[in-house]
């Protein structure tokens, strides 16, 4: 697969600037780049969901008129989007068989969960077909979306950043499927901003930087370093001093537990206490109560039993609005959703967690002129790249709206600041400042809670963790005698005999 | 001996209401289940009061004016009318993604000018050649029950039975049912998969307001049977509320459509039989059965949010996901 020259851009600013690109049958091939850099928008254009301005591409030596995503099936490209793009309500069967002219006129469910089963004997991925996406696990949407392309004989597979979401066991599951594809004979393109990963799994990588192509080489050889250095021209260093605090406790959660959406206990009598300047992480396999833990918090979600308590100020039953103007920033899980206004302007978002305060408010108005302002120093502190703060939110890249919101957050956050995956979808220097943000933050006495599915981010940063299973804590270590070993077994619910007390 | 009298009593006055709430929810189910086409794929046509009146002035112009004798071919112009006013909103919110709810108003109003506009010479002009009813078995008694569920016009079998019938296969049996369904649901997801967004929205959209026209040319080819103003009077908000009451599936349209035919008859049942509302005069009866139906809606809107409250899913029930969500591909 080849594309030369493609060009692309969005209200006068150039996404991707006369791009080369070109990835051989059999391998997996990287894209990498700093957030922003045109990654997406290439792989969009390659799926047939946005035109290139101009540029020509090849599939197999043909070229190939890419003006719509059917057309792009047509050609045997298939993309398994970030954000997924599965029917909640319907189920697996019938996701896969949407808008595919080889589905039978006349549908039964019956019908369609047969055909969908022998795709999935053939293709060696597994999922109950009979369920309804808004059921799955996201690991398993994944494997819908990759199933559904494969299954309409796609010869190039482009995955956008398909391990920012996954837990590890999930991501090494899916390293060997990419792997058994590529030995097949397809082309596997992704995007990731994990450069261990990159390394490991993928023949040759591509870097793209604001718009342009870098380099294309084989990745046998690279370093992490290197790669970094390509992204952005300059690398970033992290100096962690992990520290002991003692002391009060400033965020203090005594016998919390709460119900997830659907209704199932998803936490069940949570004892956690977390100092003012210091950092706690939270360890565990994603789904175990973490998400649930830090809305509780932010009182996003009700408790069900116990207390809450911020200073000494039982906090269990206050508004949103009442905690975070006790100074909690709360960077949350599904940026999206939670975090931002997708339709509303780069400014608004700027102040979306304090704007009724008197730094921004004058009673019922709003300050335009030091809204403005605002926005302006957070995105050039945040480096979030935008043509204006007046351009809505949802045209940001996704590494750049975590920028906007995990800043936003930090700055709002005096007090306590609750980060659920701080750096996810960050390139390698992005994360790398929104950890010092933290750290800094730490220093200047917040107590920080700090949730990662990634392992090392958490022993790298926390000064304690604390490790959850199903909805509880299996034990709290210091970063001194933290031991990976130990904290993996109690992830899996192994409860070793020496577990360490609370 | 008193529980006789009020069973006869009952029971006349329930065949008198079926009898008359069969034709006269016509017009509402089919409006009903164009809406609700638009619905499935994403599109909300608040303009229904309208596209009756639009459907229901074209059929008589094409009666009185034009000398069409064929009730069929009456009833395909008053369509043929709707489903241009049809076009004209779906190009707007669709390809132009204006907004759907000011759009569909607009349609609504201007619908229900447009008619009356064109039907002022035409007022209470009686038509003669209406519909006629055929038995689907045998003669029966005058005002028996048989008659009142056999003895209709042809459309009625249509609507009630090779619509609904017809509808609910294509949505839930055919591939292409499933693809319309996904672009109420997530454009999105279908247009990554190679369905037409652009076209499903567009066609059904159209193909909506045809239903609606006819439910218009319905009224005053058959139901009325002639012209006079305001000639919904209310029945295409109700139809946007049977939709919802119906939870957009086609066999629910049709119970909906009874029991909201069965209100609006109620309000001439009462009326014609002097019945009054307790403390209040007959007047006031009047008004509180035309307010019945938003009742209903409203209370069949709340028990699903209700059962969601205490952490019960009613997804049966739920709204397309991108209901009234315009769609481009670029944007993000
Ligand atoms: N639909 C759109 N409308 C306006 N601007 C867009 C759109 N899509 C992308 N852009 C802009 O194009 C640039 C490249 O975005 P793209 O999503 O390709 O970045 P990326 O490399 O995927 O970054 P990330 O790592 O953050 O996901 C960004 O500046 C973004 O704001
Ligand atoms: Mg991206």
């Amino acid at each position: 697969m080849t594309a030369r020259g493609v060009t692309k851009a969005f209200g006068g600013v150039r996404a991707l600037d006369s791009v080369d690109f070109e990835a051989d049958w059999g391998e997996v091939h990287a894209l990498l780049g700093e957030n922003g850099a045109g990654k997406t928008t290439l792989c969009n254009i390659l799926a047939g969901i946005y035109r290139a301005d101009s540029g020509d591409i090849a599939v197999g030596g043909a070229r190939r008129e890419l003006r719509n995503p059917a057309q792009a099936i047509e050609a045997g490209i298939g993309m398994v989007h970030q954000h997924f793009r599965l029917v909640e309500p319907m189920t697996v069967a019938e996701n896969i068989h949407l808008g595919w002219p080889e589905t039978p006129g006349v549908v039964t469910q019956r019908a369609l969960i047969d055909r969908t089963r022998r795709f999935m004997d053939e293709i060696g991925l597994h999922v109950d077909p009979t369920a309804k996406i808004w059921q799955l696990s996201v690991g398993e949407q994944q494997r819908v979306e990759i199933l559904r392309v494969l299954a309409r004989g796609a010869r190039v597979l482009i995955l956008d950043e398909p391990t920012a979401v996954l837990t590890a066991p999930e991501a090494e599951d899916l390293f060997k499927v990419m792997r058994s594809l590529a030995a097949a004979g397809l082309t596997v393109i992704f995007i990731s901003h994990k450069l261990n990963e990159v390394l490991e799994v993928s023949d040759r990588l591509t870097v793209l930087r604001n718009g342009v192509r870098e380099i294309t080489r084989p990745s046998a050889g690279a370093t992490a370093q290197e790669l970094a250095r390509l992204m952005t021209g300059e690398e970033r260093e992290l100096e962690v001093e992990h520290r002991v605090v003692t002391g009060e406790a400033s965020l203090d959660l005594r016998g919390v537990s709460a119900r997830n959406d659907r209704g199932i206990g998803a936490l069940h009598e949570v004892d956690l206490t977390v100092r003012a300047g210091e950092i706690m992480g939270i360890a565990g396999v994603s789904g175990n109560g973490q998400t649930e833990l830090a809305e509780v918090i932010c009182s996003l979600r009700p408790a069900q039993s116990g207390s809450i308590t911020l200073n000494g100020t039982d906090i269990t039953d206050f508004s949103v609005r009442a905690i975070a103007n006790m100074g909690v920033g709360h960077i949350p899980e599904d940026r999206i959703g939670v975090g931002m206004v997708l339709s509303a302007p780069v400014k608004d978002n700027a102040v979306l967690h304090n704007y009724w305060t008197g730094e921004f408010s004058r009673g019922v108005s709003l300050d335009r002129a030091r809204v403005i302002s605002f926005a302006k120093r957070l995105v050039e502190l945040a480096r979030v790249q935008t043509r204006s703060v007046f351009a809505a939110a949802g045209q940001l890249s996704g590494g750049n709206q975590q920028r906007l919101v995990a800043r936003r957050e930090a700055l709002v956050g005096d007090r306590a600041l609750v980060a659920a995956h701080p750096t996810r979808g960050l390139d390698v220097n992005a994360a790398q400042e929104v950890r010092a943000t933290i750290l800094e933050k730490r220093d200047h006495g917040c107590a920080v809670l700090m949730i990662s599915d990634d392992l090392d981010e958490i022993m790298l940063m926390s000064d304690r963790i604390a490790v959850m299973y199903e909805g509880r804590v299996m034990g709290v270590f210091d970063a001194a005698d933290a031991d990976r070993e130990r904290i993996g077994l109690l992830m899996g619910g192994h409860e070793p005999a020496l577990a360490a007390a609370p | 001996m008193i529980s006789a009298q009020v069973l006869a009593l009952i029971d006349n006055a329930f065949l008198s209401l079926v009898g008359s709430a069969i034709p006269a929810s016509t017009v509402v189910l089919l409006a009903a289940t164009g809406a609700m086409l638009g619905e499935r794929v994403g599109v909300l046509n608040l303009g229904q009061e309208g596209l009756i009146g639009v459907g229901a002035v074209y059929a008589v112009i094409a009666v009185l004016s034009w000398g069409i004798t064929s009730p069929w071919l009456a009833l395909l112009i008053g369509m043929a009318a709707a489903a241009l006013a049809g076009l004209i909103f779906a190009v707007a919110v669709v390809v132009f993604r204006a907004n759907q709810v000011l759009v569909g108003l607009a349609l609504a109003l201007g619908g229900v000018g447009l008619s009356n506009q064109l039907g002022t010479n035409r007022n209470g002009t009686p038509i003669q050649n209406t519909f006629q009813e055929v038995s689907l078995g045998g003669s029966f008694e005058d005002g028996s029950v048989l008659e009142a569920f056999l003895f209709h016009d042809p459309i009625v079998y249509l609507a009630y039975i090779a619509m609904p019938v017809a509808l609910w296969f294509l949505l839930f049996r055919t591939r292409h049912g499933m693809n319309m369904r996904a672009v109420g649901e997530n454009p999105a997801a279908a247009d990554a998969v190679g369905v037409s967004v652009m076209r499903s929205r567009l066609g059904y959209t159209v193909l909506g307001a045809a239903l609606s026209g006819a439910g218009g040319a319905y009224m005053v080819l058959s139901f009325t049977p002639t012209w006079s103003p305001d000639i919904a009077r209310g029945r295409g908000w109700v139809a946007l509320a049977v939709v919802i009451f119906a939870g957009w599936r086609p066999g629910w349209v049709v119970a909906g459509a009874l029991l909201y035919g069965s209100m609006i008859s109620l309000d001439t049942t009462a009326q014609a039989r002097g019945w009054e509302l307790p403390f209040f005069g007959p007047s006031d009866l009047s008004f509180f059965l035309s307010m019945l139906p938003y009742v209903v809606t409203l209370i069949a809107i709340l028990i699903p949010a209700g059962a969601a409250k205490i952490g019960r899913r009613v997804r049966a029930t739920a709204a397309p996901g991108a209901l009234a969500i315009p769609y481009w591909r670029e944007e993000r």
